[in-house]
């Protein structure tokens, strides 16, 4: 079951760097509902079978796999928008950055005082490497939806690193956070309409330029 | 010493049918009847026989262009193990001979287009070049860890080693191997979607815009150089995807041969559904698959 934990965390990498390399929004966020699915599916993989986890399980599918990645892709065909055109930074060089980021990652949970049975797994190299891609979607995407969908990446990360400690965290906890993850996407959902409407646009570095005159 | 000589007979005379069966595979998805699978063996056969024709401004540079190639391409293919079997030459170190054989082939097929003096072939030179330095790391990433998973620098170790056993307890890193060379095989072959070979429109063609002066057996020289370099590539990319090894050689021969055709199918399965890329997307692609292939090496290295 670890061995087979392990391949789907490889996984969650790869899709870490497609959603670095491609221009598409609806591509990038059916990737990123891939991803909540693979990873709603991890903590049944990793711990014995109980009633929490299969609530858990069931919860994290729901959420990251279908609401999240449907108010996403409804705020995009509000917006009109089918594209992320420009980054601050281009596709290759992000990739290329992503794929280093992602080899530090390694090299940094190497280094991390786990515990002994924590260490020779792919949780947190994969966690390290996904929260800096979700940070390298956040900052070098103009548009409003990448950065949405760069927040969720951050977020799944740090979910990676949760997944070893799922034993000893309750579930009002995980509910809790979750719970935050949709309303924050609700609302970054109603801010991008909000943008769109009033600028007839969602790129953001537009707005550093509002002033009130 | 059988080995052997089915070895050199399997190099020698099996390439063109890899891309005669290609091609039936195309004409099949496009509902035609398509040319006969030893359609390449009838072409090969007519350019020999014709005369040959040098452009007065070439130098011998343009006339060494293709033995050289060929000759590149056949010592790799005597370097390689097919179907399980060692391969013919092998020494410690020789994953960096194969991989230079390949840029000695290109560098000569290139100087020799250089050296016609032709516009068109000077662009297709830069834009081959371009890609291949770009898929060059692939190969070479890719090497090192299946050297790195065989403790051995002998392409006749490093090919045979992966095994049913060694998929089921590192898949993740043989699957991204396996991803990755097949890019690589489909750009370094100059098949879609890096670039079109039936394709005669100098503005977007690659591979074939550079031996557009050769003619006679100097292009059937070209043409057979091609199907073995993608024999030999495609042996590399089957040794590693189907460890099966039975132990019978003549059984382990079969199953090669059958799974070579296997890949053509596969790859005129891919030149059909798939549109060639348009030319500043094949860099993504390749850097892409750089990437896959350096992934598989962290995986094993920790």
């Amino acid at each position: 079951m670890i061995v087979l934990a392990d391949q789907l965390l490889v996984l969650v990498m790869l899709i870490n760097l497609v959603m670095l390399g491609t221009s598409r929004l609806i591509f990038s966020i059916r990737a990123v509902a891939v991803q909540g699915v693979i990873l709603g599916v991890l903590p049944g993989l990793i711990h014995p079978f109980s009633f929490h986890l299969t609530v858990i399980t069931v919860v994290i599918i729901l959420a990251k796999g279908i609401i999240i990645p449907f108010l996403i892709s409804d705020a995009v065909r509000k917006a009109h928008i089918r594209r992320e055109v420009e980054p601050f930074i281009g596709y290759v060089p992000t990739l290329l950055i992503g794929a280093v980021f992602t080899a530090l990652s390694f090299a940094f949970a190497q280094n991390l005082p786990l515990a002994p049975e924590h260490k020779d797994l792919l949780f947190v190299p994969a966690s390290i490497a996904t929260l800096l891609t979700g940070f390298l979607l956040l900052t070098t995407r103009r548009k409003a939806i990448s950065q949405v969908i760069g927040y969720l990446v951050l977020e799944n990360g740090i979910f990676v690193f949760g997944l070893l400690l799922s034993e000893a965290m309750p579930a009002m906890v995980e509910a809790g956070a979750l719970l935050d993850l949709l309303v924050g996407i609700f609302i970054m959902g109603i801010v991008i309409n909000h943008i769109s409407r009033e600028f007839s646009s969602i790129d953001t570095s537009r707005l550093q330029t509002l002033k009130e005159e | 010493m059988t080995d052997i000589i089915i070895h050199c007979a399997v190099a020698l005379l099996f390439p063109p049918l890899l891309l005669g069966v290609i091609g039936k595979t195309k004409a099949a998805f496009a509902g035609r009847v398509g040319a006969p699978y030893l359609q390449p063996y009838y072409d090969l056969i007519k350019l020999f026989r014709k005369g040959s024709v040098f452009s007065e401004t070439t130098t011998w540079v343009f006339r060494a262009g293709p033995v050289i190639t060929l000759s590149a391409t056949l010592i790799a293919a005597l370097l390689i193990p097919l179907g399980r079997h060692a391969a013919v030459i092998s020494f410690s170190g020789d994953l960096i001979l194969f991989a230079y054989l390949f840029g000695l082939s290109r560098f000569f097929t290139t100087i020799a287009a250089l050296d016609t003096g032709s516009s068109f072939e000077g662009m297709g030179a830069a834009r081959e070049v371009t890609f291949s330095c770009l898929a060059e790391p692939t190969l070479f990433f890719s090497l090192i860890t299946l050297a790195r998973m065989s403790r051995s620098l002998t392409l006749s170790n490093i090919l045979t080693h992966p095994t049913p056993a060694i998929w089921l307890a590192s898949g993740a890193s043989m699957l991204l191997l396996v991803g990755a060379l097949f890019i690589t095989l489909l750009a370094e072959n100059s098949r879609i979607p890096f670039d079109d070979p039936n394709t005669h429109l100098e503005l977007t063609m690659i591979h074939e815009v550079m031996v557009l002066d050769h003619s006679g057996p100097a292009f059937g020289i070209i043409l057979y150089g091609a199907a073995l370099k993608l024999f030999v590539l495609g042996a590399v990319f089957v040794n590693i995807a189907l460890p099966i090894a039975t132990g019978n050689p003549l059984i382990d021969w079969a199953i090669f041969i059958l799974a070579m055709l296997v890949l053509a199918v596969t790859i005129g399965t891919v030149e059909s559904v798939m549109a060639r890329l348009r030319l500043v997307r094949i860099p993504q692609l390749l850097v892409g698959a750089t990437i896959l292939s350096a992934f598989a090496l962290m995986l094993v290295l920790r």
